[in-house]
């Protein structure tokens, strides 16, 4: 009997082990499968993107020759001084009041594109969620038409609008509030998804249409989800709108394309530190806003 | 009991039907404030009825042209692959180089690992710097300071993915599970060893993800890095549009979106199968 048992435990074991010796070669051959594919991926792209010793060590030290370059000259003894003195952080920023009214521009490029792209999105958004739309043919128009908005990017849709509207922030405007309605379109659209029927029912029983449901019975449940998503896609298209202007969009975007092309350099850090001092107080402002909001709901 | 009449209604709720002229100013005032804000974006931004009208029959010209597809044979598809695969060898590099660069950097950011405040907090400074100037920028100066071409691109996407990918990766370093490595501590590892078997294995899935989903959204940003000028399918798409060659524009953007997707749909098989679901 006691054979018989060892036998069974030992043949257990091998079944163990042969199991596990079997799934570490999977695992293996897997590894240097995927290695493989890397390697060859990777030397692929290195031999396509010159990314060679060569010329990258020609170029890298040439790029930190660039960044040195942009960085302003800066007399700690002239720091506060007038325009006209070099070394003063006033004559670095002497261009200041044109820079910050382009900032200004584009701060309203960014809202007004999010305005216009919201109420694309909020026109378009119930007929493209499965729950709302009993037309197959209009849901799946609609969504492919959003799909489309946010699936092209805002850079090559204001090429095109350049060419339609000139070169200038109603170009810029109009490529933003596009690529926003498809990412707002589809994002409302998923809210709407999760949206309850009751209220929807309701309204179809007091005889509503279909628009009077929409208003009345999904919007005021959907409605505080599209106002955070309004507010995120709102700190995106600040972003969006700084560099809109590098292909003839408006902006300060066309500013730091102008300055960087004539190689005016020490315009370049200070356009650069602008952009980021305002994208970063946008954040922050936007952070506390949001954490208010919470903090009010949570007192409800 | 006799059915009320609407004067009857009213006359009991008179709330119901108007609320006053305060509570409608109020309802209206949001609207009006929209407006006023609408008119002065368009004084803003110096739109006019007539630069519309005209806009948008140029616009008409443009559709017009991308749906006609003229001389479709005698176009140069040869550049317009060449420019899509140096589109996609740019992100995959790109996110190679910043996914090398990101683990260490990672670790440098997370509390959990650094606990000495003011490196940590230098580094993160420099990470947000990274990540605050647009790829876009950094595409436009890196072609300033090296010339045109894809290697710009390469080293634009680099260096603001750094900048995100440390980010991500120090978050999940610092949501590491303790317990993994206490019970690698228990067997006795040293302290290398400790890193080894304890947290490199939680982590190398997740940092994984995160790099195949980084390579999914630069597949997307790398087509507009060429139009300032850093090689890659975005050229040719910009060249064909300053031409005002809108048909092999659409066509171009037509391949782009194509490869978008079949870069997202394997890039989800990829993490579906071999790394495992999970949220990022």
């Amino acid at each position: 009997m006691a054979t018989t048992d060892a036998a069974t435990a030992d043949a257990a074991v091998t079944r163990f082990e042969d199991h596990y010796a079997e799934l570490s070669r999977q695992r293996q051959r897997r590894f240097w499968l995927f290695a493989a594919l890397f390697t060859l991926a990777l030397l692929f792209s290195v031999n396509v993107s010159n990314f060679l010793p060569e010329p990258l060590a020609s170029g890298l030290p040439r790029i930190g020759d660039y960044i040195y370059d942009t960085l302003p000259v800066l007399d700690p003894a002239l720091l506060f001084a007038d325009t006209r003195t070099e070394g003063s952080v006033a004559y670095w920023y002497f261009n200041l009041p044109k820079y910050l009214s382009l900032l200004f521009t584009t701060i309203n490029m960014a809202i007004f594109a999010t305005m216009l792209g919201a109420a694309g999105a909020l026109l378009l958004c119930f007929a493209a969620s499965r729950n709302l739309m009993r037309n197959s043919a209009i849901y799946f128009l609609c969504r492919r038409f959003l799909e489309f908005c946010r699936a092209v990017p805002e850079v090559v849709f204001a090429l095109i609008f350049v060419y339609a509207f000139g070169v200038g922030p109603a170009a810029g405007v109009l490529a933003i509030a596009i690529h926003s309605a498809g990412a707002l379109g589809k994002l409302f659209s998923e809210v709407n998804e999760n949206a309850s029927n009751g209220p929807i029912e309701g309204v179809r029983a007091a005889g509503g249409t279909w628009f009077d449901e929409m208003r009345y019975g999904v919007l005021p449940q959907v409605w505080p989800n599209f106002l955070s998503y309004i507010w995120l896609r709102l700190e995106i298209n600040i972003r969006a709108a700084g560099i809109i202007g590098f292909v003839g969009g408006g902006g300060i975007g066309a500013e730091l394309y102008y300055v960087i092309s004539f190689n005016y350099v020490e315009e370049v850090s200070a356009i650069v530190i602008l952009i980021i001092l305002t994208v970063t107080l946008v954040d922050l402002v936007s952070e506390r806003l949001r954490h208010r909001a919470i903090g009010k709901e949570n007192l409800v | 009991m006799t059915a009320l009449t609407d004067a009857e209604i009213r006359n009991r709720f008179p709330t119901l039907f108007d609320d006053g002229l305060a509570a409608r100013a109020r309802r209206l005032a949001p609207w009006a404030i929209a407006f006023v804000y609408i008119l002065f974006c368009f004084w803003l931004f110096d739109i006019s009825l007539q630069k519309l009208v005209t806009g948008l029959d140029r616009m008409w010209i443009v559709v017009r042209q991308m749906v006609v597809w003229q001389g479709f044979w005698t176009w140069d598809f040869q550049s317009i692959f060449h420019g899509l695969l140096e589109t996609l060898a740019m992100a995959f590099l790109g996110t190679v180089l910043a996914s090398l660069l990101a683990v260490p950097l990672g670790f440098l950011a997370a509390r959990n690992i650094v606990r000495f405040g003011f490196l940590r907090h230098t580094v993160r400074r420099f990470l947000d710097i990274l990540r605050g100037v647009d790829q876009l920028i950094w595409a436009l100066m890196y072609v300033r300071a090296m010339g045109l071409g894809p290697l710009a691109g390469v080293l634009a996407i680099a260096t603001s993915d750094t900048g995100t990918l440390a980010k991500v990766y120090s978050e999940a370093i610092e949501n590491v599970d303790k317990k993994q490595m206490e019970g690698v501590k228990a067997t006795g590892a040293s302290p290398l060893q400790l890193y080894r078997f304890g947290a490199i294995p939680q982590l190398m899935p997740v940092f994984l993800s995160l790099s195949l989903y980084w390579f999914e959204s630069n597949t997307r940003s790398a087509t507009i890095l060429g139009i300032v000028g850093a090689g890659g399918i975005g050229l040719q798409l910009s060249e064909r549009m300053r031409a005002n060659l809108w048909d092999q524009a659409a066509f171009i953007i037509l391949v782009i979106l194509v490869t978008v997707a079949i870069i997202d749909t394997l890039s989800r098989i990829i993490r579906e199968r071999f790394i495992g679901k999970r949220d990022l």
